[in-house]
Order: C-alpha cells, then sequence, then structure tokens
C-alpha cells in the first residue's frame, strides 16, 4: 500500500527497476543512467521525507506495512516469553506484555497491538484497549517492579476504546490508576510511541523516566479527525487539525512534552525495519544506563517534577 | 394550502445575536412548575417537585459547603497561555478573553480553602460554564497546587468535577495535565490525607481518565453523566442506542465505580459525617 507522497518515489523505483532488468536482459551498459536515477531518487526521497506536513507524518504512523509493538520485540530480544491477561475479566489483545531480554537484561515490555490483516485487526481491536487491557498492562508493570525489573512499553493506540463493556468495566478509572501508580514505580520506565499516541489511551502507559517518540508519529490530546469533527463540524478538515494540534515528535519535543525523538531509516520505519529494531534498541539500553545510576526515590521524585513542570499559564 | 405564509424560512438568530437570558426571580423546573429563585437556591438548587439537580458552578458550590461561604480563594489571577497560537473558528487567546468576560471566571476551575461545619478542607471546584469546564493547563496547576496545599497543611481534599474532558486548544498540553494531577495524587495518597472526588453533571474524558476516578471515595450527584467516551462516540462505534440510564451515576453505581450517590441538600453534612468517621 502506498501514501500519496510516497508514489512519485514509487514510480522512479520501478523505472529504475525496469531499466536494470532490460540492462541485464539485453546485455547492455546502463549504469550511467542507472546511476543518475538512483541518484534522482535519493535526492526525491530526501525532499519528500524532510518536508513532511503533520497530517502526512500522521499517515506514516498509521501506514499499513509499519512495525508494531511484537514486531519490534521479537526483533530486538533473543528470548521473550509472553503474558497474559488482567486477572480478573480477560486477556485483552489489544495489550500486549511480557519479560523479554535485551543483551542479556531482563526487561518487562508492555505496548498496544495492531493487527496486520482484517482477521488480526479485528482481534487486536486495531489497538483500542478495553479497561482489562490496561489492568493487565498495571499488573505487569508492578510484577516488574517486584522482581526489579526495568519497563519498557510501547505505545501505538489510536485511542481507549470507546464502547458500551468498556464503560461498563471503567475505562475512565482503569487510565487513572495506571497514571497513579506508574508515578510511583520503583523500577526504570522507558515509552516509546512507535506509532499513534491518541490521547488517554496513550498516556495510559506513557508516564516515564524517559519519553520518547519515533520520528514519524503523533502523540495528542485528540486525533486529527476527531478535532476536525468537533472544532469544525466536519471530518474534512483534518489537515488544517493536525497543524493546530502541533502533534508530531518534533513540535512536542519543543514544547518539552517528550525528552527525545528517534530517528527512522529514510521513507519511515517501514522502510527498513532492521535497521529501526537496532536503533530502537541502542536507544532503550542508552537510557537504561543513565537510570540506572539514579536510586529509585530520586528517579520518582524526577519523574513526578517533570510531569508537573508541564504546563503553560500566567500566574 | 395553508392559511397564511411565512417569508422567513425557519428561525435565523445568529449566534453572535442570540442572548443569554438574565436572571429572573423564577425558575422553570423540568417538570414544568414555576419556582421562585430564592426557593430554588434554599433548596441546594435542587428542584423540590422531582429532585432535579440544576447544574450549578463553583460559586453556589462553595456557598453550600464553606461555613457562611468564608474561604480563602487559592491562585484566583492565573490565566491561560496560548503556547501553540490554536486557531480554529477563532484565535483561542480571543476566545479565552470572551469567556473571562462572559462568565467573570478566570478559568474553568477555583481553588477555595476554609472550613465546613468546623472541618479544615480544601474544595477546588470546576465550572462548566468556562469553555465546556474543559482541562487546559490552568486547571491542572490549580488542582496540582491545591492538592500541595492539602499536603503542606495535611487537610483533606475534595474536587468538584464538571466537565467534557481536555481542552483541545492546548492539546499535549491539556494532556499532560491529567499526568500532573494524578502526580500529585500519588503523593497525596502515599501521604495518607483523604481525598473525595464529587463527580457532577457532566464528568467526561480526560477528567474521568485521572482525578475525578482517584478519590479515596468517588461519589457522585444523582443523574449526572459520567463517562469516558461520550454517548455520541459510543453509539456511532457499536452502531445501536444506547440502553436507558446507560451512564448515569446509578449505572456507575452499579458497576462498581462509586462509593455512593449523595442528594446535593445532604452534600454538607454526609461529608462532614465521613471526614469524622475518618478522624476519630
Amino acid at each position: 500500500m502506498l501514501l500519496e507522497f510516497e508514489k512519485p518515489i514509487a514510480d522512479l523505483e520501478l523505472k529504475l527497476q525496469e531499466m536494470k532488468d532490460l540492462a541485464k536482459g539485453r546485455n547492455i551498459d546502463l549504469s550511467a543512467d542507472i546511476q543518475s536515477l538512483e541518484d534522482k531518487i535519493q535526492i526525491l526521497k530526501k525532499e519528500t521525507f524532510q518536508n513532511l506536513t503533520r497530517w502526512q507524518r500522521v499517515q506514516l504512523s498509521r501506514h499499513a506495512d509499519r512495525p508494531y509493538a511484537l514486531d519490534y520485540i521479537y526483533e530486538i530480544t533473543n528470548d521473550f516469553i509472553e503474558i497474559h491477561g488482567d486477572r480478573t475479566v480477560k486477556d485483552d489483545k489489544a495489550m500486549i506484555g511480557g519479560l523479554g531480554d535485551i543483551d542479556g537484561r531482563t526487561v518487562m515490555f508492555v505496548g498496544q497491538q495492531k493487527g496486520r490483516n482484517t482477521k488480526q485487526r479485528q482481534e487486536r481491536n486495531f489497538g483500542m484497549a478495553n479497561p482489562e487491557g490496561y489492568r493487565k498492562a498495571l499488573r505487569l508493570m508492578k510484577m516488574a517492579e517486584k522482581f526489579g525489573k526495568p519497563i519498557v512499553t510501547l505505545i501505538d493506540t489510536p485511542g481507549a476504546f470507546p464502547g458500551l463493556e468498556a464503560e461498563e468495566r471503567g475505562q475512565g478509572e482503569a487510565i487513572a490508576k495506571n497514571l497513579r501508580e506508574m508515578f510511583m514505580l520503583k523500577v526504570p520506565v522507558i515509552c516509546i510511541i512507535i506509532g499513534e499516541g491518541a490521547s488517554g489511551g496513550a498516556l495510559g502507559i506513557a508516564i516515564g523516566d524517559k519519553v520518547f517518540m519515533l520520528e514519524n508519529t503523533w502523540y495528542s490530546v485528540i486525533s486529527p479527525e476527531s478535532c476536525s469533527s468537533i472544532l469544525w463540524r466536519s471530518w474534512d478538515y483534518k489537515e488544517q487539525a493536525a497543524e493546530a494540534l502541533k502533534l508530531t515528535a518534533s513540535d512536542m519535543k519543543k514544547n518539552a512534552l517528550i525528552d527525545g525523538i528517534i530517528e527512522e531509516p529514510l521513507g519511515g520505519a517501514h522502510k527498513d525495519m532492521k535497521n529501526m529494531a537496532k536503533t530502537l534498541k541502542s536507544t532503550i539500553l542508552e537510557a537504561l544506563k543513565e537510570l540506572d545510576k539514579v536510586k529509585p526515590e530520586k528517579r520518582i521524585d524526577q519523574r513526578i517534577e517533570k510531569f508537573c513542570s508541564m504546563g503553560v499559564f500566567e500566574d | 394550502m395553508a392559511w397564511f405564509k411565512r417569508t422567513d424560512k425557519g428561525i435565523k438568530t445568529a449566534t453572535e445575536e442570540k442572548k443569554d437570558t438574565p436572571d429572573g426571580l423564577w425558575f422553570k423546573t423540568p417538570k414544568g412548575n414555576i419556582i421562585h429563585t430564592r426557593e430554588l437556591k434554599n433548596n441546594s438548587f435542587v428542584c423540590p417537585d422531582d429532585d432535579y439537580h440544576v447544574k450549578i458552578g463553583s460559586k453556589e458550590y462553595f456557598e453550600i459547603l464553606f461555613d457562611g461561604n468564608n474561604f480563602k480563594e487559592l491562585d484566583k489571577n492565573m490565566k491561560s497561555g496560548d503556547p501553540l497560537k490554536f486557531v480554529d473558528s477563532k484565535p483561542y487567546n480571543a476566545r479565552i478573553e470572551a469567556t473571562i468576560q462572559k462568565t467573570e471566571l478566570n478559568d474553568a476551575v477555583r481553588t477555595g480553602v476554609g472550613k465546613m461545619n468546623g472541618f479544615d478542607i480544601v474544595i477546588s471546584c470546576m465550572d462548566f460554564n468556562f469553555i465546556g469546564g474543559s482541562m487546559g493547563s490552568v486547571v491542572g496547576e490549580k488542582i496540582a497546587r491545591a492538592i500541595d496545599y492539602s499536603l503542606k497543611n495535611k487537610i483533606p481534599f475534595l474536587m468538584i468535577s464538571k466537565s467534557g474532558g481536555a481542552r483541545m486548544m492546548e492539546a499535549g498540553f491539556s494532556l499532560m495535565q491529567m499526568a500532573k494531577t494524578s502526580a500529585k495524587l500519588a503523593l497525596l495518597d502515599k501521604a495518607g490525607i483523604p481525598y473525595i472526588s464529587l463527580l457532577t453533571d457532566p464528568t467526561t474524558g480526560g477528567v474521568t481518565a485521572s482525578y475525578a476516578m482517584l478519590g479515596d471515595f468517588n461519589i457522585a450527584e444523582p443523574g449526572a453523566l459520567i463517562g469516558f467516551a461520550g454517548p455520541r462516540v459510543i453509539r456511532e462505534t457499536i452502531g445501536k442506542d444506547l440502553p436507558k440510564g446507560f451512564q448515569s451515576s446509578e449505572f456507575v453505581l452499579e458497576h462498581g465505580f462509586l462509593d455512593f450517590i449523595i442528594d446535593r441538600r445532604q452534600l454538607k453534612n454526609r461529608l462532614t459525617t465521613l471526614l469524622k468517621l475518618l478522624n476519630n
């Protein structure tokens, strides 16, 4: 699947392939033309991806080929054991988690999981967790605290599920409790937005000592579509809403609402999953190294202090 | 064949020409009875005929709860910034200015410190009139400071919520107010100071998903709309009509997320009893 702004690049890449095939098939030397076309593609790629609009980044964050939480986890761990269930109602498949090791160090992973095809998407509820998902996440995080393992959360959700049963089982209470409890976790907590970071549904697993966003992701209080429908009373202003919400990684970093941006391969995370995972892994290890130096009580104080300094007002 | 012809089609009063009805002497209850506003006020703004709880703001709640309406207001002059230079149908700072003029409030929450039947208490109360009681930086910061005051002086904290959720015009900043208020409540929790959360009509969105649901005691007025997602969104998601009473206080109590429902006329005395029981 191609996004609108990916098409001109894909067209040129197709042309390049044809040229290569032609050169090979007919045994003619087209190396100069191939080189020039390759250069052209590279320039176009750079131009395109360095000048993406906010809405285009939102589109990239939802790209059908984009790696999801479990893709990264299996890529960066040697061993991984998935853990299921909230011990109360059921196992929420939109929220996954488990113990894994990165270079021999055990980490508790928690994250929202989306599906790749229609069947999986339904099973994963499009990455929209129910209250039992947030309670499962908290159970796993408390377990990590008990065994002294650091926590890494991978955030990728279009929002907490707005369903009837979700309300009956206390969606608001489940998220609220996670916020409060995550502040008091004695182990290091690293949170990474890997796709969509929609509102309370994202924040419910995003209280951390370090909060990072991948380069082509978004994180805000509402999706551009919903914002458009509420403020402009139509779905047609989503591009405008995306601009107004200042929801990209660089916007959020500029406003000091996150700690860092993790660079993606040219063209987006899905273009080179292996390298993306490598960068993710080194970011996690580096952050852990830094956080290990701080005493647990101090880490908690700093975590609280960081979030409490967020906000702009006139006193 | 009509008897007469209307020349203008429909009623066409532009929004800016619409006028708020001035506060009169008479109030029409949902049942249709006309009562004197003084009678309504003396009844804690509850309609005497069907116990309907009229929506009220911080001014009225402070009058009801603080002894002799005596209280010290904290952070009275705090006002909103415009960090994102947000513009929808009008610029955010113009919207704020206009709302301050119209409501005579500086933002959607006020904090008072005073006595309730002799007990010291810190009360933060939201005002729905101010951009739907939405939570932005000012709301988050004022609540955080109210909790700081509670912590420092070891005084119980009462939060009265009435809000449509986070304020969109402050986007990421609004979202982080959920985190900020929850962080402070974690400290209050650790210090063992009582936190009572009163949910009133309506309490939804990011407010429900943070401080409103974190009380040692979560209590509500009868018939209030309480939920995370709004009813319209849920209806669209499930493609069905919602059951009667869905997301009402009574529904939320039934599902185990409220400790009790309280009639506003008994609010002050019941809260006092609760504090007394915790104190003894």
